[in-house]
This record gives structure tokens, sequence and C-alpha cells, in this order.
């Protein structure tokens, strides 16, 4: 007998003569405290994404990549690695040249294997792209893909994350419900509610455990 | 190491260790605070009673539902995930559990194996069965890390290294890492971030837990602060999580309110800072994320407290740790006292499914009953009742079957003879009239000495009247008004 069917056949056997219960769940217990007037929505997500060191801006779809190239001067950071074949990616690709930014723009246009070490310790900076925030808890959601890779928004100790300030959805709850996911999640689904951070020592909280140590958000106001 | 703790070095049994730790000054210090700051962060994480109370009863009907599927939520959760392009595997044992993760690593010549947190790796003693196979398996969470770079096991489920303070992680890395010694916390952390990145970088395959198993899509939900439990399950080649059976739920919206209570139990966080999703390996397209995805899905006893429909509750834990930071218990003599992978009141009730209650005898009385962990806990074990459950498995003669792995471990027929012996006694009028008249003539005959109690407490001596005997007297003076 395999270690499986030994297994089941145990649980089955448990369960004799029981009956599943029902699937009582009531979505009000995680929706109804959780709900926000949409002009509401943005302070929220500012005040919980505040309060774990992230950095947000509020600025117009078309100013954005400005501000990028401005974010990377303050901090003095030599490379931004983004995204070439995504609408944002290719947005930031065609405003640099003219950004009289330093920082050079690098492209996750090949696999990992092929640029590990410079990935790992050479990259400054990540632009990602988002497919909406929700409120409630403070939390991006990111939905990697071939053109936009998982370990962008991870490497680099800084990630720029873009939001559609119209992409903001109440609760968790609500935003699974919005973009169907139980129809189809990508491989890599992320919450990504702050900075990487860590309270394994005393309980001191420090910024910049294995991910980025630094957020920034740019929520973008429909124009 | 003048500060080292000297609880892990002990052996004996649980009351050993914990009178070691119970004398040391530090140690309790360190617990104290800890528990005393997570009490707090939780009480302020759910403000409102009533929001709370509809989110544990949620929470408990959840994974109530889910076990009362189990078998068919396991397999349905195997279908998805193959569709999904992962390899599930099974194990009733720990030994098989190793075997297969050793299997997977050796197919691909590995040699290094990097690992987010995991309990049930703790449970396999994944470290030492690979070390000794000369695979090096190395923890990614920074207590993890400091605890494992110290040869010592983790004393708190969420926290491994709380019983440390900066100056023993100082002197730690100083000694094993030959960095400067530094009581910068930050510091201390950019070592960690240092050291471990490389780490990340070579591992040939990330070993990680799983937090819930979503039957619905086929998705790993991994919750964590630091990102290594993402680096250890984007950066290798080879993902193999490994988890109990009881981490599967039904449906997506499940994790809904699980997550909540999980993050708002353990941290006092809304959400910790990723929620890691992970339904399938690399696609074809996809330049980053591993090849291969396993999961190993352990038995180790859980499906024993299955059969019983009042132990099977415990498979409702979601592991937060809230009962321990609760525990007046715990907080005194800290994790290693119990001398097991889960301490607190979560060890006490998983254990003995897992090792058998004569490998844990003491577990189920060292508590006091005072109920804050069944108060705490998000999914609404009552574990005091558990508890409870197990002291009466705990002293079953072999004659009555115990239910519960190893019963009877303190089964004893002399204490069961002074039980019998005063249950008549209380059962009979005349019995107990004759007894109460002699204990109170004979009350200077009592022994001095009687086991434990007198250890600590002078020996009881009956008084001179029983209360009998005084009530009598009294309303025949007073007129029984
Ligand atoms: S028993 Fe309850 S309180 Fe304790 S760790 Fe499990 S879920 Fe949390």
């Amino acid at each position: 007998m395999s270690a499986r069917s030994n297994i089941l056949n145990k649980l089955r056997t448990g369960l004799a003569g029981s009956i599943p219960r029902p699937d009582d769940f009531d979505e009000r217990l995680v929706t109804e405290p959780w709900q926000y007037a949409p002009e509401d929505r943005i302070t929220r997500l500012r005040s919980l994404m505040e309060a774990v060191h992230t950095e947000i801006h509020q600025v117009s779809s078309d100013s954005w990549p400005e501000k990028v190239a401005g974010i990377l001067a303050a901090r003095n950071l030599s490379n931004l690695l983004h995204a070439p074949a995504t609408a944002h990616g290719q947005k930031l690709g065609e405003y640099w040249p003219q950004s009289g930014s330093s920082a050079q723009l690098l492209a996750y246009d090949r696999p990992v294997e092929e640029w590990k070490e410079e990935l790992f310790w050479q990259v400054d900076a990540s632009l990602t792209g988002t497919v909406g925030a929700i409120a409630a808890t403070g939390s991006l959601v990111l939905w990697p893909d071939r053109h936009e890779p998982r370990l962008m928004s991870l490497l680099p100790p800084l990630h720029i994350a873009l939001l559609r300030a119209s992409e903001i959805e109440d609760n968790l709850y609500a935003m699974m419900q919005r973009q169907n996911w139980s129809a189809g999640l990508p491989t890599n689904l992320l919450l990504v509610s702050g900075p990487s951070k860590t309270a394994d020592i005393e309980q001191v909280l420090a910024y910049g455990a294995h991910g980025p140590k630094e957020l920034v958000v740019l929520i973008l106001e429909d124009a | 190491m003048s500060q080292r703790i000297p609880v892990t070095e002990l052996t004996g049994g649980f009351r050993d260790r914990a009178e070691v730790a119970l004398a040391d000054g530090q140690l309790r210090t360190n617990f104290r605070t800890a528990m005393d700051s997570l009490m707090k962060k939780r009480a302020d994480a759910f403000p409102d009673e009533e929001e709370r109370e509809g989110l544990r009863e949620l929470g408990n009907r959840i994974k109530a539902r889910a076990l009362s599927r189990l078998p068919d939520l396991l397999e349905q959760l195997e279908a998805k995930l193959t569709d999904n392009g992962v390899k599930v595997h099974w194990a009733e044992t720990t030994e098989q559990a190793n075997e297969i993760v050793h299997g997977i690593i050796g197919a691909r010549q590995g040699s290094q194996v990097v690992k987010g947190k995991s309990m049930v790796s703790e449970e396999m003693e994944m470290n030492d069965y690979l070390a000794e196979r000369g695979v090096e398996c190395l923890e990614s969470d920074m207590g993890e890390y400091i605890v494992q770079l110290d040869g010592e096991k983790p004393s708190h489920i969420i926290m491994p290294a709380i019983h440390k303070n900066r100056y023993q992680v100082a002197r730690l890395f100083h000694d094993k890492l030959g960095v400067d010694e530094t009581d910068d916390v930050n510091e201390l952390i950019q070592i960690g971030r240092r050291t471990l990145r490389r780490k990340f970088m070579e591992a040939d395959v990330g070993v990680s837990g799983v937090n819930f198993a979503i039957a619905e899509t086929g998705t790993l939900l991994l919750v964590e602060n630091e990102g290594n439990g993402r680096m250890s399950t984007n950066a290798p080649p080879v993902h193999i999580a490994v988890t109990g059976i009881e981490k599967v739920v039904e449906n997506l919206r499940d994790v809904v309110p699980l997550l909540s209570l999980l993050t708002r139990s353990a941290l006092g966080q809304p959400i910790t800072t990723y929620v890691n999703m992970i339904s399938g390996p690399r696609k074809a397209d996809e330049l980053d994320g591993p090849e291969e995805v396993h999961l190993v899905l352990l038995d180790n006893g859980r499906s024993g407290a299955f059969a019983d429909a009042q132990m099977r509750q415990t498979l409702n834990c979601i592991r937060c740790g809230a009962c321990m930071n609760h525990c007046p218990v715990y907080t005194r003599v800290g994790g290693h006292t119990y001398g097991e992978v889960y301490p607190g009141p979560i060890g006490k009730i998983v254990t003995p499914h897992m090792v058998g209650l004569h490998q844990v005898p003491d577990h189920p009385s060292a508590s006091s009953l005072c109920g804050a962990c069944g108060e705490v806990c998000p999914v609404k074990i009552p574990i005091p009742e558990l508890l409870q459950r197990l002291r009466q498995e705990n002293v079953k003669s072999p004659a009555e079957g115990p239910k519960v792995k190893d019963g009877g471990a303190k089964y004893s027929r002399k204490e069961r003879l002074i039980w019998r012996f005063w249950q008549t006694l209380n059962s009979s009028p005349v019995l107990y009239r004759l007894f109460l008249w002699g204990a109170t003539r004979f009350r200077k005959l009592t022994p001095k000495h009687v086991g434990p109690w007198t250890e600590n407490h002078t020996a009881p001596v009956p008084a001179k009247r029983s209360l009998h005997d005084l009530a009598r007297e009294h309303l025949a003076r007073n007129g029984g008004q």
C-alpha cells in the first residue's frame, strides 16, 4: 500500500458515518467592517502603508516617469530595472533618453540564469506595475508574468510600484471577486504591503531583511 | 559565550528543564518582554470585539468544514496542483518525508538547500537528516538563522530567536561569521542579509512550509515579512514545499478570514509584508521562478488525531502562536523547556499524536487550565478541554484502551487504588464518618512527607474538629436559623 492510500484510508475511516459540513461562508464578516467611501480608499491605503515605511506619491498618469527619474536622482542610484514589453515599461523607455537621468535602464529580457550574479548584487532599483491594491490592509497586488518576472519586485533594494487610483478595492474579498481569481491565477500572485522587514531580534523592527529596503508607490490619478 | 541559554543543554524531563529555566533571570526577562508586547499588539489589532468574535467563529467553521471533507479536499488539491505542474508527494512518517526530499535533491545532484521558515521541516529534523547525507541546509528566516548558527532549536513558532537579546546575537555573529561585534539591530540584520543573499543565489533547492493549501485553485499560500520565503521559493531552480495534511482549505475565499486571523493573532499586523501565492513552476516562456515545484504532504500522527472527533480539533490550528504568547506557563519557562518542536499550549495538544504521550507525559499537566489559550485561539480550539482529555488518556490502564498514541503513560496501579479507596470512602456515609472520626483524633499521625506536595508546601494536618461537627454545634447553639 502506498503512503497516499494509507493516509486517505485512515482519514476516510475517521469520517465514517459523518456528513460534510455545509458551506456557510458569511461574506459580510469579511466585507462589512472593511468598506470605504471611494475618496477614503487612498487615505486608508496611504496611512497603512506609510505606517510601515512605504513612500507614497500621488502623480498624474502622464508625469510619473519624471517622478521616477527624480526618485533615482535623489538617491543617486545608477540603474533601474524595468519591463520593456509592458505598457508602462514602454512609456518609461520612451521618456528616459530625455529625462536627463544618469541612471541606466536595464531590461529584464532574459532568463534569470543568464545574469543571476548581476540581478542579485548590481541592480539598484526596479519599476513594476500592479493590478490594484487593497485599502483594508494597505496591500499592493502584483501579478508577475513573462514580461514582468517575479524577482523584479524582490531583488533590488528599491522597488517602485505603479498603482492606478481607480484600481484600489476595499478589501481582499472584493479584489478576488472583481478579478475573478478562482478562475485562474498566475504562477505567483503577490500581495505586497511594505518594504521587507523583520523583528526577529528583540522585536526591534528593521527594514530590508531580504527583500527591498525601500518601497515607493506612485498612485496614478486618472487624467 | 557567557550568556548562553543553559536550557537547551539540559537533558531530562519537562520538570528538570523548567526548574533551570525558572532560575534564569535573563531568559525570563526576554520572554516576559516579548510576550507582553505580542499580547498588546494582538489586542490592538482587534479593537472591535464583535468583529473579532464573528471572524473567529467563521475561522472555526471553515476549518471544521475543510476537515469534514479532508480526504476529498486532499485529492482535489493534488489534482489541481498536478494540472498546474506541481508534483505532489505523500509521506506517512517524517522518515518517508525526508527520503522524498532527499530524493528530489539527489535527482538534481544538489548539495545546497536554503529554507524558508517551516515548522514541519523542524518536525522532520530535515536539517540533520540532510546534513548526514552531505547536503547543507541553511535556515534563512533571520530568527531561524540565528538559532541554527548557535546549534539551537527555535523557542517560539513565530519568533524562533525570541530567547536571545541583541548582545547575544552580536557575540554569536562575531564568533561564527568573524564580523565586528555591534549592538545595532539594523547592522546585525544587514549582516544576515548579505550572508544569506549569496546562499539564495547559489542554492540548488529551496524548501518552504505552507500556511494554506487551496484545493479549489491548487495554490500554496505563504505569509512572511522578510522576503526569505519569496527568495526560497523563487530563486533556486527547485522549490520543495513541505506541509501537514491539515493545511488544506476548500476555496480561495476561505483564506480571506483565515489570513486576517493569522496575521493579527500572531503579530498584530493587519497583514504580513508578503503574501506569496504559488500556483505552479515557471512556465515555458517565463524568465524566472523554479523549474520544478514539489509539495510533500506529511501525516506524522495527524490521521491519528483525526480519528478522534474531539482531538480532530487540534487540526484546526493555523500556527499563529497566540496561545503561547498568552500562556502564563510558557511565558515563564520559555519554549525550550518543552523539549519538542511545538512548545506551549499548541505543542501540548499536537505533540502527543506525533511522538506519543510516553515521550511527553508531563505536558498535559503543565497547565493551570486558566483558559487564556482557548480564549485567544483564532480558530477556537478548546485547548483547555483537550488538555483535560489528554490528562485522562494519560492515566488510562492498558485495559481501558487509551485512544491517544502511547496513552496511559502515567497510569499507576497504586494511584488508581488510592482513588478507588477515596471514592468508596466518599460514597459511603458510614465509612466517611468513621474516617472523619479517626482523622481528627489521630491528626498527629499524618505523614510529614507526602510526595512532591511537601517539596514546596508544609504537609496538611487535619483540624481538631471537622466542619460537620462545628456546623452541627453552631446550629444547635443558634437554633438552626
Ligand atoms: S492552537 Fe490556536 S492559538 Fe495556538 S497556534 Fe494554533 S491557531 Fe494559534
